[in-house]
């Protein structure tokens, strides 16, 4: 059974003007209608580039947002019909890292009362001394020494804090831990740390979780799922693997092709889809599909005022595109005014983004 | 002869009433007419620091500068803040990496643009709006004439970036370094900046000096590679022998530690272990020793120097380091089932991770 089920998850910002009257001029379409589904003991990941609502999704699941419409059940239980405290209760089972491990741990509190903070709240130990071999058992889990009970945030290096912050989730014995952006603050080197440590967690503990980046290659590393989301809503969802083979979305490709590979031989010989423009805002999201202004594919009418849906084209594989199976076999090709499209002459258009013999990957969708 | 040689450049901060520390610790390189050099490295590495020193931008209180930086037969760090003056921007520019606090908040973009124009190539009025109008179309801002008007904060981040880089390049300078130009963008922009880079670098014959961390960026981008670590410069070679065959630990670590977007499913990362703060001084031997695969005393032995990997090394393929790492990196790739990828590499996985055996396994997964 799948452990977290979103349904049609909607949060709308509202646009406040006026001093007296305090009137709702517009909304911000932060997660605009959001459907997904994460398997116990799997990793979820959410990618998508700043203000696409990935972060405003993940703080959702937790209700740190309100949620405006649409149901997230974990568990059996939808969590956005619980009264406050039976949700704070039902948080014990839903952390978060945080991105920032600085910022996110409070500089005047010592490692163990950090930990002992969120135990405390939810009646885990019975007494202090309870509690702190429960935290130096999972201190030693994340790979702190024993002695960093009294130390304080500024005592660790980067990567030392973002471990803290992992511990404060995992004394609580969490089922689903939320990750928004747990390396992207960290020095490449010690990125590669974190991410081992969130899987061998995994493997240990069993854990599941929704890991929310910007970096393709990390998610893309770490995830069994990855869903791309594009200002507020999913456009592609693909096994990890697949998605990489073969992005049938307009705007997966062309962020597969713009995330850097330090290969120069591939950097030098593949696909590159440069969009044109900026972001839309998502307090004024364009009609019909949401890229269809920076899509090198559009196609006149249909793209402007339907909005497609998420359609399963293969399984597990789910696209928002009326022309995706067009696009794929080479049937549609992009117009030059939207793109700049630099690859080798011989490579069909259909083909994936990267490697030598693109035609080995069998086509899955007709 | 190079268009700048930096040579033993040395940045020490003066500690109030603490230790000096020494950001920058004997840093040499080359730039060549039109070619773009990338100095990479992590955060505390001194490359920022190594860029500010270039251009004159640190302060003149508290900072100590030495050795030599010749850019086309003057040492720019001897000379007088005036010339300093005259220099950037006609000959040196720079951009920075976040380009909404480089950018004055409170002046429209096309006075801040027009501002350079004055200064060095002595337009006025019309003629220097005409200009700016120019260079804004041809970084690709779009209706240049209406965002000349507009103050930064109307600007979306890449296209601030642009603004930026229209100013660096509006005196055509022979030399534009940029400092982590990309690093607060979407990735979808950044490929939009980097290819704009690149074209004004064909184009104009501009020389980059490209400091980032990003190592994907310097694989698409610089011509020669200069590695980072403690202050020094640890490898430098051209990008494919570095790419390929990284020869210092810390390189073919950091190479070997990053997920790769084309790598399959399931293999653990192999990251270098500790963290920049377990570093030793380079007086006392290699600053990387504490963190090192393949360390022994021998590292101790005084500072290593900055020398040729062997006889039959690629020309210009430099190493600090008395035990270098021989064997190519392994790399496994998606794309690569059935083209043979060398199976020797398989011993260059410094831990022994199982780095070819997945090979054709996830491939088969993809197709059901």
């Amino acid at each position: 059974m799948s452990l977290l089920e979103l349904n049609e998850v909607k949060v709308h910002f509202p646009v406040r003007r006026g001093v007296f009257f305090d009137r709702v001029v517009g909304h911000v379409y932060a997660v605009d209608g959001v459907s997904l589904t994460v398997e116990a003991g799997q990793t979820y990941g959410l990618v998508g580039e700043s203000g696409c609502g990935k972060t405003t999704l993940g703080r959702a699941v937790l209700r740190l947002n309100d949620i405006t419409s649409g149901q997230v059940v974990f568990d059996g239980t939808d969590l956005a019909a619980l009264p406050d405290e039976e949700m704070r209760r039902s948080r014990r089972r839903l952390q978060m890292v945080f991105q920032d491990p600085l910022g996110s741990l409070n500089p005047r509190q010592n490692i163990e009362s950090i930990l002992a903070e969120g135990m405390a709240a939810h009646g885990i130990g019975a007494d202090r001394t309870e509690r702190r071999a429960r935290i130096v058992e999972v201190l030693e889990k994340v790979g702190l020494p024993a002695d960093a009970l009294s130390r304080y945030p500024h005592e660790f290096s980067g990567g030392q804090r973002q471990r803290i912050g992992i511990a404060r989730a995992l004394v609580l014995e969490p089922d689903l831990i939320i990750c928004d952006e747990p390396v992207s603050a960290l020095d490449v080197s010690i990125q590669a740390q974190v991410i081992n440590l969130l899987e061998e967690l995994q493997d240990s503990l069993g854990l599941t979780y929704l890991v929310i980046a910007h970096d393709l290659a990390v998610v893309r590393h770490i995830s069994d799922v990855i869903g791309v989301m594009y200002l507020g809503a999913l456009v592609e969802e693909a096994p990890s693997d697949l998605l990489y083979a073969e992005p049938r979305h307009p705007y997966t490709r062309a962020l597969m092709s713009a995330v850097p590979v330090p290969d120069p031989e591939v950097e030098d010989s593949r696909e590159r889809i440069l969009l044109r423009g900026d972001l839309p805002s998502p307090a004024n999201p364009p009609s019909g599909c949401r890229f269809h202004t920076r899509c090198p594919w559009r196609q006149p009418e249909r793209c402007d005022t339907e909005r497609p849906d998420l359609v399963e084209l293969a399984d597990g594989h789910r696209v928002a595109c009326h022309y995706a199976a067009e696009i794929a076999d080479g049937t549609l090709r992009p117009t030059r005014e939207l793109a700049e499209r630099i690859l080798p002459e011989d490579e069909p258009i259909g083909a994936p983004a990267v490697g030598d013999e693109p035609s080995a990957a069998p086509v899955e969708a007709g | 002869m190079p268009l700048l040689s930096v040579d033993e450049l040395k940045v020490t901060f003066a500690g109030h009433g603490r230790r000096a520390t020494t950001a920058v610790s004997g840093v040499s390189f080359d730039v060549d007419e039109g070619q773009v050099v990338g100095l990479v490295g992590e955060s505390g590495c001194g490359k920022s620091v190594t860029s500010l020193a270039l251009m004159g931008l640190l302060p003149a209180k508290g900072v100590r500068v030495e050795g030599r930086a010749d850019y086309r037969g003057t040492d720019l760090l001897s000379l007088s803040p005036s010339r300093l003056r005259d220099l950037r921007g006609t000959q040196l520019a720079m951009i920075f990496q976040d380009p909404l606090s480089s950018l004055n908040p409170v002046v429209p973009i096309g006075v801040q643009v027009t501002e350079i124009l004055s200064r060095h190539r002595g337009l006025r009025g019309q003629a220097a709006r005409d200009e700016a109008a120019t260079l804004l179309d041809r970084v690709g801002i779009p209706d240049p004439r209406r965002r000349l008007k507009e103050y930064p904060h109307q600007l979306s981040g890449g296209m601030r970036q642009r603004a930026l880089i229209a100013m660096a390049v509006a005196c055509a300078p022979r030399l534009l370094i940029a400092d982590e130009p990309t690093t607060a963008l979407d990735v979808t922009i950044q490929a939009q900046i980097l290819e704009l880079l690149k074209e004004l670098v064909d184009q104009q014959g501009t020389a980059l000096l490209m400091i980032t961390h990003d190592l994907g960026v310097v694989a698409g981008l610089c011509d020669e590679v200069n590695v980072l670590y403690a202050g020094k410069v640890v490898e430098s070679a051209d990008r494919r022998t570095l790419f390929a065959e990284p020869a210092h630990p810390y390189a073919h670590g950091l190479l070997n530690s990053i997920p790769r977007l084309d790598a399959p499913r399931g293999q653990p990362l192999n990251p270098v272990r500790g963290s920049i703060n377990d570093q030793i001084a380079w007086a006392d031997g290699c600053a990387f020793a504490p963190r090192c695969d393949f360390y022994t005393l021998d590292c101790l032995q005084g500072t290593p120097e900055l020398g040729p990997l062997n006889a039959d090394a690629v020309a210009g393929h430099q190493v600090r380091c008395v035990n270098p790492v021989r064997e190519p990196l392994a790399v496994t790739t998606l794309a690569e089932v059935g083209a043979g990828g060398d199976p020797p590499a398989e011993a260059a996985a410094p831990k022994g991770a199982p780095k070819t055996a997945p090979k054709a396994a996830p491939k088969e997964e993809t197709s059901e």
